[in-house]
């Protein structure tokens, strides 16, 4: 009895000895990430976020490449690959072959590109020509010597509007007037009060005063909150304080609908018809106005050139880290999913709107219209805002400074929780206490 | 007992048992065998938890002690240098001020709340099994879409609670620029979710309480407020301190709710009003210039703040609620 007591006690020694083993073994064991298969064929990792559609462009690259296979990780939100990708690529294992980079985030890629693979040794350069100039340089060195990633889509911006309200308040709809009622922003601000001067609607102009930001300081500035030096210049940038001061003057007049950007009182404005008027990257009007305003406003909304003419607000781009095993293979995946091909692919797929100007000019995309937003030619729309763009210089931290400091105060100051002297000054002191 | 230990291990089974040197092996296996196997079975514990629970606390305190920002790669030893800083970041301060304000706004009521609801469940009634597997409901749903949900009931202007009291004539409350306003909510939404968990572990520790007891002390004529004061709060006392342990620990590093609650922003309100001491480790750890090192500091001092809470907690209940003296 004992005996056969102390055997069993034995056989569960050994087993969870060996449970511990395994399961040691299995923490330990090596991502296989980059390795090549049997046969000579190349293991490539692409890792991307949110939905880059590149479903059907991965199949056509494996169709030309038969030595290459593509494992595509989709890392989720942004905000939850961004962490993962730091530190991965601080570890030096882990990051993908391929990897996609949100605009925002690149910018500080670009100052610490080390980590990095220089694409233009992989024989980038002739690929200059295919990108709008502002998207090429963005993902430069200062120096102009190394690129460290290829733009995937781009957000050209236009202006959409409630053609409902435009009528009740007596202002035309058509879209060509009205783009033309708004060449500039001061008409714009000037039709806002003929709208509201008419009486005749509840809705406000404008979804919140910060949506000037974006745009307006893009069109007349070559820099935000940075010099090209990554230096600190929000406070002293002139174009920075007078749109502030333009949109708290518009708030001021009752012309905003002072809504929080993504919180759910801003969904509730769409549904409820709260407000005009609103900047819309191209990314904006199918995947996020269209769902946000329901089917019942289906045919009421049309989109307008932005004021002042063009525009870029969000998108992509497609890096190689320095510690991948494949990088001729892994330059080869970036340079196809890049291309006139592939961009129109994630056009087709998940709307993004190509960078590639061929792709801009392709029947695909300029040609497309959108039922929602009352047929209005959305690939033309976009297409021309983005391609006579200026480069505008953001530096590393822009979207951390306007996310998290001067949007807030912003708001705060629209919501008259605060003056906007003693908002302008906490962001201020905010930011360069977070740049310092 | 001793016969057994003599007898062949089962790898030698095979072979002649009359050898002494042989014997000599298998009696002191079998002495190790004793000795040192219950060690081996608790190893796989010891051994994951020192892995993925302990290495990780010594590592964040190595950590806490360099300059270590993840982005630009800079790794510099500083000493003390993030914790000095520390003491004089007031956002760290405000962090903690907000932590404390939505723990204790939301653990006092929960768990008061959570005796009575125990005390009700644990009375005779029609489907008893049903309630008292309803109170955990809210337990179990996911807390993102808890998030989203009072979010909305929660929201400035199209919100559910404002638009009530609209309808009476009230002005809607400013539920994220008011700090307070912004702790209930937050509060509110712990309670839904833990207080049903608590209840039922204070009912599981009330079905042990002898009915002997409350018969004997209504024969003496205690009301039932009377007995439930004198009897089963005393009578589940280790229980109730377990659950605040429980609490504070989790209180402490709250973060989901009050991020969702913000729509997503990690900033917690324009001036912070609702960033907790979990929200701004992420904030300096996992955004922006990824400061590591200075992220170690603070979720350090944030565990060594749980115990000393911990602690307290643990000596004022224990103070405040008697038990029987032994």
């Amino acid at each position: 009895m004992s005996v056969m007591r102390r055997r069993l006690r034995t056989a569960a020694a050994v087993l969870l000895a060996a449970g511990v083993a395994l399961g040691s073994a299995a923490c330990s064991k090596k991502d296989d990430e980059g390795s090549t298969g049997e046969g000579g064929q190349v293991k490539l990792v692409l890792q991307t976020f949110q939905n880059f559609g590149y479903d059907q462009a991965i199949k056509d690259f494996e169709a030309a490449n038969p030595n290459i296979k593509v494992e595509h990780q989709k890392m989720g939100e942004l905000r939850d690959f961004q962490p993962k990708l730091v530190q991965w690529l601080a570890a030096g294992s882990g990051a993908g072959d391929v990897v996609g980079l949100e605009e925002g985030v690149l910018f500080g890629y670009v100052q610490n590109h080390d980590k990095f693979a220089n694409l233009l040794d992989l024989g980038a350069g002739e690929l200059k020509a295919n990108f709008p100039e502002w998207k090429w340089n963005n993902a430069m060195t200062p120096d102009g010597k190394k690129l460290i990633a290829l733009g995937t889509d781009v957000g050209g911006l236009a202006m959409c509007y409630r053609k409902d309200l435009f009528q009740q308040a007596g202002l035309p709809t058509d879209r060509d007037e009205v783009s033309k009622r708004m060449a500039t922003w001061q008409d714009y601000i000037a039709l806002g009060k003929e709208f509201k001067a008419s009486g005749k609607v509840k809705a406000a102009w404008l979804d919140s005063a910060t949506s000037l930001m974006q745009p307006y300081v893009m069109q007349n500035s070559e820099t935000f909150f940075f010099d090209k030096d990554n230096k600190f210049i929000g406070d002293t940038n002139p174009v920075v304080k007078q749109t502030w001061d333009m949109g708290l003057q518009m708030a001021k007049d009752g012309l905003t609908a002072k809504t929080q950007r993504w919180s759910a009182d801003w969904d509730g404005a769409f549904k409820n018809s709260a407000f005009a008027t609103l900047p819309c990257p191209s990314w904006m009007t199918e995947g996020v106005i269209a769902p946000k305003s329901g089917p019942a406003n289906s045919g009421k909304w049309d989109i307008a050139k932005i004021p002042g003419g063009g525009g870029n607000w969000g998108g992509s781009y497609l890096a190689v880290p320095a510690q991948t095993k494949h990088p001729k293979e892994a330059y080869l995946l970036a340079k196809y999913l890049t291309s006139k091909e592939g961009h129109l692919a994630a056009f087709k797929e998940a709307g993004a709107m190509p960078s590639d100007l061929a792709g801009l000019e392709d029947p695909a995309f300029k040609d497309k219209k959108s039922d929602y937003f009352s047929g209005a030619p959305t690939g033309q729309i976009f297409g021309d805002s983005v391609k006579n763009m200026k480069p505008v210089f953001l530096g590393a931290k822009h979207q951390q400074i306007w996310e998290t400091v001067f949007e807030p105060q912003m708001q705060a100051a629209e919501r008259g929780k605060v003056s906007s002297e003693a908002a302008w000054t906490k962001a201020v002191d905010e930011a360069k206490k977070a740049t310092s | 007992m001793s016969s057994a230990v003599g007898a062949p291990r089962s790898h030698a089974a095979s072979r002649p048992p009359s050898t002494p040197p042989r014997r000599r092996r298998s009696y002191r296996l079998g002495r190790w065998d004793l000795k040192y196997s219950p060690y081996l079975y608790v190893a796989p514990f010891f051994v994951l938890f020192g892995v993925f629970g302990l290495f990780p606390v010594l590592y964040t305190v190595y950590v806490s002690l360099f300059d270590y920002e993840l982005l630009s790669g800079t790794k510099e030893f500083a000493g003390l240098e993030n914790y000095r800083l520390l003491m004089e970041d007031a956002q760290f301060w405000n962090a903690a001020y907000n932590t404390l304000g939505i723990f204790v706004l939301s653990t006092v009521p929960q768990l008061i709340v959570a005796l009575m609801l125990a005390n009700l469940l644990n009375r005779q009634m029609r489907a008893r099994t049903l309630l008292r597997m309803g109170v955990v409901i809210p337990n179990i749903t996911s807390v993102a879409a808890v998030g989203i949900i009072f979010a909305l009931i929660f929201a400035d202007r199209y919100g559910l609670i404002n638009w009530l009291l609209g309808t009476v004539g009230f002005d809607p409350i400013a539920w994220r620029d008011n700090r307070f306003a912004s702790w209930f909510a937050i509060a509110f939404m712990v309670d839904w979710r833990w207080t049903g968990y608590n209840a039922l572990i204070y009912l599981g520790a009330m079905q042990a309480i002898p009915k002997d007891l409350y018969e004997s002390a209504s024969l003496d004529g205690a009301s039932t407020w009377r007995q439930f004061w004198a009897i089963t709060v005393p009578l589940i006392r280790p229980t109730i301190l377990f659950t605040i342990i429980i609490s504070t620990i989790g209180g402490f590093q709250i973060f989901t709710e009050p991020l969702m609650y913000g729509n997503g922003l990690i900033r917690g309100g324009v001036d912070h009003q609702f960033q907790t001491l979990a929200m701004y480790i992420y904030e300096k750890t996992f955004t922006g210039n990824a400061e590591y090192g200075y992220g170690s500091a603070m979720s350090w001092l944030l565990f060594m703040m749980i115990i000393i809470f911990a602690l307290i907690n643990f000596a004022l209940v224990r103070r405040s609620v008697k038990g029987d003296k032994k």
